[in-house]
């Protein structure tokens, strides 16, 4: 009676297992196919790709690669560096003025702490886009349209990213550190510089990262600011190429194009995803 | 001489945070101000005349809500777009993420490969919205390798145009947003679970709960905060929905407006015509909706899990 149930249980496992496993194949299948299908297509000439639908490797990767690389009218190298330039000035600001910020309403007891921290807690639910007119009247008014410094300066307040160091500080740094430090005669922000910044050197290289592939995949403010060819960011030429008459177009450089905007995160996701994916969690879920 | 007892330190915590109050001031809290400010305003370009601004008191608003020619009010419309789409994604990406935390948390199940299967399906959250759209139009446009294979194998004598048909549209941007949205989900919902007290789940099989019942009585309810949190992110992110409709249609919103979002709507306005007034009208509705909903949802969904 007894092995009977165990089998029965068995013959159970084995069936849900499987039915999990092919739900998990399916859905990894579907998030990678069409990837696949850019690369692919990315390697093949516009003739191969007019000529239809093969779904191997061709030869022409180089080609296309070399096509895209020095369009005239689309000069991805350029934006790449644009993009390249405020994505790493934003993950920099960010994460710094983020950590300074937290480690200020952490550390120190002064009357509107828990004001300070209340507002921001407010504000981070609210959604960019909604002051977006102002913002973009502002930037007329002072002159910063085609200027990096609307897309990079504003990072410095950046709510989600305080919160997480918030979080991290609650968690990692005991109150003796900072006193000892004090004893030593270290001044305040030297202590932040010298102590706080090192320990908390694991969440700062996390939000780094976030930092730098939002900024990278930011689409809606630039579009609105830069419309200077020279200054245009690999989203705003993505978009451009959207517009333009797509049946002219090599599509094999159109897919390569695509490959481009993404590659950089790709890659730095392939060699980080395991501390990016922690990352992903420790922020939003309070412990 | 310096006095290590009784010093107060209070200036320094207002020194700290000051750079970011003031960054936040200058280019958030201001802005949001005159957004709203604006939106009483007739304020825009007329070719190369500038209209306004003239103060209108409530006039943006009730253009806003006016019906056009042929009927439609775009403000509702637009905004019934963004809900059709956002729930189009949305629901299977909660579902799919909440079964997927449960199979990876499973200590009976033991799913091997978990960090294979959980870094490709978080990939394509941190890939640019924009490219990924643009990638999908070139897959399903008329001659793309879509049709290609539908033509080939005859399953379709005519290529379809992916583009130009409400349906198939609306699918395609559910389904880029769920691609790039479940595994993110998937990620938090199991470090929710994670966080639960385990002694809940042993205390469960030995009353001798199936996995139905466990799911439904223990894993849920105490899973409901953060479920809460998901799904007023997942909302207010819903009602940003912009860069994938917008490359896949070409800022138009094809087939006649029907994936046309709020945001697209907001964006338009502040293209040429740099028509303030309208678009700070947008940006009012948008916010107290945004602010309403992530209230409303809060309150409503924590209730059961306070008693």
């Amino acid at each position: 009676m007894k092995n009977a149930e165990n089998t029965k249980g068995r013959i159970m496992l084995f069936a849900s297992r499987f039915v999990v496993y092919t739900i998990l194949i399916f859905l990894s299948v579907l998030c990678l196919f069409s990837f696949y299908m850019m690369i692919i297509n990315a390697s093949r000439s516009n003739a191969e790709l007019q000529g239809g639908f093969t779904p191997w490797f061709s030869t022409h990767l180089w080609d296309n690669l070399q096509n895209a690389w020095n369009d005239a009218s689309i000069n991805i190298p350029r934006g790449m560096l644009n993009s390249f330039l405020i994505a790493a000035a934003c993950a920099v600001l960010t994460t710094y003025f983020s950590a300074l910020t937290a480690y200020g309403v952490h550390v120190y007891d002064f009357k509107l702490k828990k004001f300070a921290f209340y507002f921001i807690m407010a504000v981070m639910m609210i959604p960019p886009q909604v002051s977006a007119v102002g913002f973009i009247q502002l930037c007329y008014q002072f002159k910063l349209t085609n200027n990096y410094i609307p897309l990079i300066v504003p990072s410095i307040a950046a709510p989600v990213v305080f919160f997480y160091m918030k979080q991290y500080l609650e968690s990692v740094l005991p109150m003796e550190i900072v006193e000892a430090a004090r004893i030593d005669g270290s001044n305040e922000f030297s202590t932040f510089n010298r102590i706080v910044l090192p320990i908390m050197k694991p969440a700062i290289a996390v939000q780094m990262i976030f930092a730098f592939v939002s900024s990278w995949n930011n689409y809606f403010i630039p579009a609105l600011l830069l419309d200077k060819a020279d200054l245009k960011t690999v989203p705003i030429m993505i978009a451009q190429l959207r517009s333009a008459d797509y049946s002219k177009f090599d599509m094999g450089k159109v897919y390569m194009f695509i490959f481009l905007a993404i590659l950089p995160v790709l890659v730095v996701y392939i060699i980080l995803s395991k501390s990016i994916i922690r990352g992903a969690t420790a922020g939003a879920v309070k412990g | 001489m310096r006095k290590h007892k009784g010093v107060s330190y209070a200036k320094w915590g207002y020194i700290f945070i000051l750079p970011f109050f003031v960054v936040y001031i200058l280019f958030t809290l201001v802005p949001q101000l005159t957004t709203f400010y604006n939106a009483f305003f007739e304020n825009y370009r007329s070719g190369l005349k500038q209209i306004g601004p003239n103060f209108v008191g409530l006039d943006n608003f009730v253009k806003l809500f006016t019906p056009d020619k042929s009927g439609n009010i775009g403000m509702l419309k637009y905004f019934g777009n963004t809900v059709i789409l956002w729930v189009l994604g949305a629901v299977p990406q909660i579902v799919i993420a909440l079964l997927l935390a449960v199979f990876f948390t499973s200590y009976r199940l033991n799913i091997k490969g978990q960090r294979f299967f959980k870094t490709v399906i978080y990939m394509p959250n941190l890939i640019m919205a924009s490219a990924f759209s643009m990638l999908f139009f070139t897959l399903f446009s008329p001659v793309g390798p879509v049709n290609q294979v539908l033509l080939s194998s005859g399953l379709t004598e005519k290529a379809i145009d992916f583009l130009g048909i409400r349906i198939s549209v609306r699918l395609l941007i559910s389904l880029m947003n769920f691609l790039m949205w479940f595994g993110n989900t998937t990620i938090l919902l199991m470090a929710g679970i994670q966080g639960i007290d385990q002694c809940m789940f042993e205390a469960a099989e030995i009353d001798g709960a199936s996995s139905l019942q466990t799911f439904f009585r223990v894993t849920l309810p105490l899973l409901a905060p953060i479920l809460v949190y998901t799904v007023i992110t997942a909302m207010i992110g819903g009602l940003q929905m912009f860069d994938v409709p917008q490359v896949l249609t070409n800022g138009k919103g094809t087939p006649d407006r029907t994936s046309f979002t709020m945001v697209m709507y907001l964006n338009n306005y502040l293209g040429t015509s740099k028509n303030y007034g309208m678009a700070g009208a947008i940006s009012v509705v948008l916010f107290i909706v945004s602010a309403s909903l992530s209230l409303v949802v809060y309150r409503m969904l924590s209730k059961p899990y306070k008693n």
